[in-house]
């Protein structure tokens, strides 16, 4: 017990280390993703058919060959990557981590985004082109903040999954959570205990996360609501992935 | 593949090897986590509840180091407390297996529990009101529709599963990431290898989707949609 409080300050550091990564691969996969399933939804065959395999690719193989194939695999190119002035950049393992999981997340959050803008009823596309918007106002006022309030729970799912899969960074020597959790564990043999409070500390993350995106989710659709005294969000276990 | 191309469909083997193992595993323990969900004692709700909830809430990594090394240390130290000294070590495949089944139990549970929910329920009355019992009537009448309601969200649970199935790697056991590590440690050519690799899981996947879409169609046979 008393190695768990020693040890506090360093999980916190690690824990610091997985917030990080995760907010950065959730920012910059969003920004990824939307024009990713923009392109997903285009007629033209040759703009579809390699954003299908792109996002086939990142959803169909697990997150641990992916980051494998991008830290490792780069290690193949180094002449190359010098070249073009890459390699400080692939040399270290937090670029290829948060690297890795922003791909894998756009192509995720992407499949979700476009099922939202799926389902996007026709008739109000239909009087937004009638009041006379095409284009990209029509997608930034109508299609977009329809397609987010509907993808809003999945998309939900997808940033607590993504925080989960942030553990697999500390296979690449990265110090987070689980890395720090790992390397203690190992100097003094109290894995039962090492994991289990990294485990604690996820799920107090996880919830986290959950609580947030449910206010937000309560916020987006106020008026969704009946009006009926509130009572405020509720988070529930049911709601994850 | 430069010779490590037999290691490669070796470890594809182990790997769906482990991927069925668990899944079925996932199905008993989900099946028995939805009937305790279920169920009308609040201890039983209370602990399907925690499972769930605990799972669900864990990187799946965390899970499975914790089981691995986590589990034989934490027998060690009780049976030292007691006197004893052994030493317990977990079979990597078994120990893979147990975790993966234990994890995604939890997801199934959730899916098998919608599932019982989406039955409706005027038909178990009615078929309680044509004298077949209580077994009888879930075997006949509830099962074979709970598939039906359920598929969908198993054939995302097996997607899920069988990638996860590459963490095992961690753990020591020989299966198609650790065979690729292997090769490209041996090789240096780590880039072809993982990306063999990646591509021996995109027939997995693919092969799961085709699948998965004939077992819809059947299991939704007689079903007659509307519009």
């Amino acid at each position: 017990m008393e190695l768990i409080i020693e040890s506090l300050p360093r999980l916190l550091s690690g824990t610091w280390l997985t917030i990080q990564i995760t907010v950065l691969s959730v920012l910059f996969g969003l920004c990824l993703a939307v024009p990713l399933a923009l392109l997903r939804l285009s007629r033209n065959w040759l703009v579809q058919a390699p954003t299908y395999a792109f996002i086939f690719f990142f959803r169909g193989t697990p997150l641990l060959v992916q980051l494998f194939l991008i830290y490792y695999g780069s290690g193949q190119f180094v002449p190359e990557l010098q070249r073009v002035g890459l390699w400080t950049l692939f040399r270290e393992a937090y670029f290829c981590g948060v690297l890795t999981l922003t791909l894998n997340t756009a192509a995720y959050t992407a499949e979700i985004i476009r099922g939202g803008i799926m389902g996007v009823p026709k008739g109000e596309i239909e009087a937004a082109r009638a009041c006379g918007m095409r284009g990209a106002l029509l997608y930034r006022r109508i299609v977009l903040p329809k397609a987010f309030r509907l993808a809003w729970p999945a998309y939900t799912n997808e940033v607590i999954f993504l925080l989960q899969a942030t553990s697999l960074v500390s296979i690449i020597t990265l110090m987070d959570l689980t890395g720090v959790a790992g390397t203690i564990a190992e100097r003094s043999f109290a894995f039962f205990e090492m994991y289990l409070t990294a485990a604690a500390i996820y799920l107090v993350l996880v919830y986290g996360v959950l609580f947030v995106f449910k206010r937000i989710e309560y916020r987006i659709s106020g008026h969704l609501r009946e009006v009926k005294p509130s009572r405020g969000p509720s988070v529930e276990a049911a709601d994850i992935r | 593949m430069q010779g490590y191309g037999p290691l490669l469909i070796e470890g594809f083997k182990v790997t769906v090897m482990v991927g069925v193992l668990s899944m079925a595993l996932a199905m008993v323990i989900g099946m028995f986590g939805a009937w305790a969900k279920l169920s009308a004692s609040p201890a039983m709700r209370w602990a399907a509840g925690v499972y769930t909830t605990v799972v669900r809430g864990v990187p799946e990594l965390v899970t499975m180091l914790l089981v691995y090394y986590g589990v034989p240390t934490l027998i060690q130290d009780i049976a030292g407390a007691f006197g004893y000294d052994i030493r317990v070590d977990f079979n990597s495949f078994l120990a893979g297996v147990a975790t993966i089944g234990f994890i995604y139990g939890a997801f199934s549970t959730e899916v098998f529990r919608g599932a019982y929910l989406a039955v409706p329920r005027g038909q178990i009355e009615a078929a309680r009101a044509c004298g077949m019992s209580r077994t009888l009537a879930v075997r006949r009448i509830l099962l074979p529709q709970m598939w039906r309601f359920a598929l969908p969200g198993l054939g995302n649970v097996w997607m899920v599963l069988m990638k996860a199935t590459a963490l095992v790697s961690v753990i020591e056991l020989e299966e198609l990431m650790r065979a690729a590590e292997t090769g490209a440690q041996a090789t240096r050519l780590p880039f072809n290898f993982y990306l063999a690799a990646a591509c021996l899981y995109l027939v997995l996947t693919a092969a799961s989707m085709a699948l998965l879409h004939r077992l819809e169609v059947w299991a939704n046979r007689g079903i007659q949609h509307g519009t």
